[in-house]
């Protein structure tokens, strides 16, 4: 449909043009957030993250060295240095020598002090303080600079987040809970869907539209109406909070839409494959394990990665069915969330625990978009 | 014990365990008990074959009863019930206690609130993107960009428009995005066009769609003669929809008005999640954020799966860019685009993780969802828990029959 007769090549740029901006609307908020993850506390507190791109420019108070570094040189005395620290790259655009003018003079220019000195100051931070009696003093003197540095980025907060041992807020222990709930909690329930997908595509029993329609309406029941009941349940037969718990939970919720995406998918396999086996007799066991199952690996691919997301980035299920109170399992979502508690403005950490908890799922995303977009055209009941 | 081990057990156990299920029970009925051999051979095979299904069924049937089914009729019980009273029957003590909590009608609100704006604009923004991205070249990443967002958590989506939110003091440099563009504004022309005419605009663009809905929901009832067929209960169900659709017409109205007249604190910055009122939709960007992907996939494949032909004939009539658009392909999608507003619709009644992580419900931002984990797990009540749950089921029970009733006419 791209080639309609007609379409007019200033058509076409507004399309262009609207397509870009609604693509960086989209992704904008997500860059934000990874930007700040590589941001010091300092640097995302003073200034908005897409002001880290460009060399930042701030106006800083520094000071000159002690005077007891002076020198004596051909009858005047000498201060010279580099106004910043030492691993500091920073570009002077102008200073000053008092806070009511701290632009007065351009990199180069020298100031008169009167009997203080003369002061000049290069672009790159070098001064030089010359005077004619011996400076006196503990402490150096004041220099205003307008200076501009460019961007700089740290790996600091994923160090502490992930490999610090003695951070307690750390995220590795609750990263390998979520991986502890997601991979059962996607296996056991393609299993158990499979087998039951297939009898309700290419098996005849009284019963069976009937059964279907109950797993199109199970599909739609909040899983809120499940909490309590089943939480109560748990308790009741020994299993508590904790991981089996929540596995079972997540493989009961899981269900309804690994059945209905499994068998609207076999339904449509060829028929003629499964009457030749039957005919040449296959028991329905090895049809549904030597060629069902291998011909239907599209829509399993898809019912997986639907329950891999929906476990990893789950925080209702995790609380209510694994969480204890010693919070030894608590998931990276609920982890976040706790962080947003008590840290709600140390953005360092915020910015880095969720990327830490969004990197997964995003590699999946982007690596088996396909099948995830099968799935939900599958998916969406018609 | 280790819970990665015990993961790994589980699994074994759990896999080997359903196949090594499936497996010796299948072996029992044709060995066992209708071995396909002897006398009875014909009488046997037709009966293992009767018993089969619900070999392969009854792990799934087992679940489906324990986690989805029993809940439902568990959860109708308890409502009715009293924990504090040991379970007492209280009749409908539970609902009358909801009813008279203004938390609760709040929520409702809200969620009504919620309900209308979330799924019009994910769908209305995924219907765009959709629509543009099908016509370019780099149309498959565009659309890759615009989908990503499905596969960040909620929580993980909070974390991000919580930094957007983020307000310093009016002598800081702010380093929320939303504060930095509102300083931008400073009461001029442009503020007059972006803060009153544009939304303005959106809310009128809106409102016209809910007249045509209101015209497509009541033409049928003043031109019954035509023949259009249908069921008994069309004319409420249309007199329904059209009644919605006029009360959104009067909200939009009313909005336009308020827009246009409001005083707004030019130069100051604001504490976004705590405007109350206005949080619920800075609460709503997330999730029609997230959402706006699934839309744009799911109408995508619709729109490419129209027939040529009639894209073909509309231009050799001479129909326009936007003709085509609105009256040759959107008519024809129309299906999908129901599915896509009722999934979405499912979605929001469900919310609970974007309220829970921002504001948890203060500031008038709580929703069923919310205010129902609230009434289980920090009030304890399980009874008041259960009936909003209950009111949850309730309102997804009209898609739950739509579906139903779908499904069941495309198999037959």
């Amino acid at each position: 449909m791209s080639s309609i007769a007609g379409t007019k090549s200033g058509l076409t740029w507004a399309v262009q043009i609207s397509v870009v901006l609604l693509v960086a609307l989209w992704l904008f908020p997500t860059v934000g957030l990874f930007v700040s993850s590589f941001r010091t506390a300092d640097q995302i507190s003073s200034s908005g993250w897409w002001a880290s791109m460009l060399p930042s420019e701030r106006n800083e108070t520094l000071r000159t060295a002690n005077p007891d570094t002076q020198v004596q040189e051909n009858g005047t005395w000498v201060i010279q240095g580099n106004l910043f620290e030492a691993d500091r790259q920073a570009e002077i655009s102008a200073w000053g020598i008092t806070s009511q003018d701290i632009a007065a003079y351009t990199p180069g220019e020298t100031a008169d002090m009167g009997e203080d000195g003369r002061l000049t100051v290069e672009a790159n931070g070098d001064y030089r303080l010359v005077n004619e009696t011996e400076f006196s003093g503990r402490r150096g003197e004041r220099v205003f600079v307008t200076a501009s540095s460019p961007p700089e980025f740290t790996l600091d907060n994923y160090r502490e987040m992930l490999f610090d041992p003695s951070n307690r807020e750390g995220m590795t222990k609750a990263f390998f809970n979520t991986l502890t709930v997601v991979i059962p909690a996607t296996i056991i329930p393609i299993v158990i869907a499979a087998f039951a997908a297939y009898a309700l595509a290419w098996m005849r029993f009284p019963g069976r539209a009937l059964l279907i329609a109950a797993v199109v309406a199970l599909l739609v029941v909040p899983l809120q109406l499940a909490l309590i009941p089943l939480l109560k349940l748990h308790l009741a037969v020994g299993i508590g909070k904790g991981y089996l718990g929540v596995w079972l939970a997540h493989t009961g919720f899981g269900l309804p839409l690994a059945i209905y995406l499994l068998r609207n998918y076999m339904v449509g396999l060829p028929r003629d494959i499964i009457e030749n086996a039957r005919v040449d007799g296959a028991t329905d066991f090895q049809i549904f394990v030597k060629i069902i199952l291998p011909l239907s690996f599209p829509a399993l691919a898809s019912f997986a990665i639907f329950q891999f997301l929906w476990t990893w980035n789950d925080l209702l299920v995790a609380m209510v069915f694994l969480i204890d109170a010693t919070g030894e399992t608590t998931v990276m979502t609920k982890q976040i969330v706790e962080l947003l508690g008590t840290r709600g403005g140390n953005w360092e950490i915020l910015a880095t625990a969720a990327f830490v908890s969004i990197a997964v799922p995003l590699a999946v995303f982007f690596a088996l978009q396909r099948y995830l977009v099968r799935g939900l055209l599958a998916g969406s009941v018609k | 014990m280790n819970p990665a081990l015990q993961g790994v057990i589980t699994i074994i156990v759990g896999v080997g365990g359903c196949i090594g299920y499936f497996y010796l029970s299948n072996q029992f009925l044709d060995k066992v008990l209708f071995p396909a051999r002897g006398k009875h051979i014909g009488r046997n095979i037709n009966r293992a074959n009767m018993i089969r299904p619900w070999l392969f069924l009854f792990p799934a049937i087992f679940a489906l009863a324990l986690y989805l089914g029993y809940p439902v009729i568990e959860t109708l019980r308890l409502s009715f019930t009293d924990r504090s009273l040991d379970g007492a029957f209280v009749g409908f003590d539970n609902y009358a206690q909801m009813a008279s909590e203004p938390k609760f009608w709040e929520a409702m609100r809200n969620n009504m609130l919620w309900l209308i704006i979330v799924p019009a604009m994910s769908t209305a923004f995924g219907l765009l993107a959709a629509q543009l991205t099908d016509r370019i070249a780099w149309g498959n990443v565009a659309k890759s960009f615009i989908f990503m967002p499905m596969a960040i958590s909620f929580v993980g989506a909070s974390v991000i428009f919580k930094l957007i939110y983020d307000t310093r003091p009016a002598n800081q440099d702010q380093i929320g995005v939303l504060n930095a563009i509102w300083l931008m504004f400073e009461g001029g022309p442009g503020s007059y066009l972006f803060l009153r005419l544009l939304p303005a605009g959106i809310v009128i663009c809106f409102a016209l769609l809910m007249a045509y809905v209101l015209y497509l929901a009541l033409k049928p009832l003043f031109r019954r003669e035509a023949g259009a067929g249908g069921s008994w209960w069309s004319v409420p169900l249309r007199l329904f929809a059209g009644f919605v659709a006029a009360w959104m017409i009067w909200l939009s109205a009313k909005s336009v008005f308020s827009v246009l007249a409001a005083e707004f604190a030019y130069g100051s910055p604001q504490t976004w999640l705590t405007l109350p009122f206005w949080n619920s939709f800075f609460l709503m960007v997330v999730l029609i954020w997230i959402q706006t992907g699934f839309a744009m996939v799911i109408l995508s494949a619709a729109l490419r799966g129209i027939p040529e032909e009639t894209i073909e004939a509309a231009i050799l009539d001479g129909a326009n860019p936007f003709q085509i658009f609105f009256r040759i392909k959107v008519p024809q999608i129309m299906g999908t685009i129901v599915v896509v507003w009722t999934t979405i619709t499912l979605v929001v009644l469900k919310v609970f993780d974007i309220v829970f992580a921002m504001t948890n419900g203060q500031w008038e931002t709580q929703v069923l969802a919310n205010y129902m984990y609230d009434k289980l797990f920090r009030a304890n009540d399980w009874g008041v828990g259960s009936a909003s749950a209950i009111v949850i089921m309730v309102l997804v029970l009209p898609i739950l029959v739509w579906n139903v009733y779908n499904a069941r006419k495309e198999m037959s």
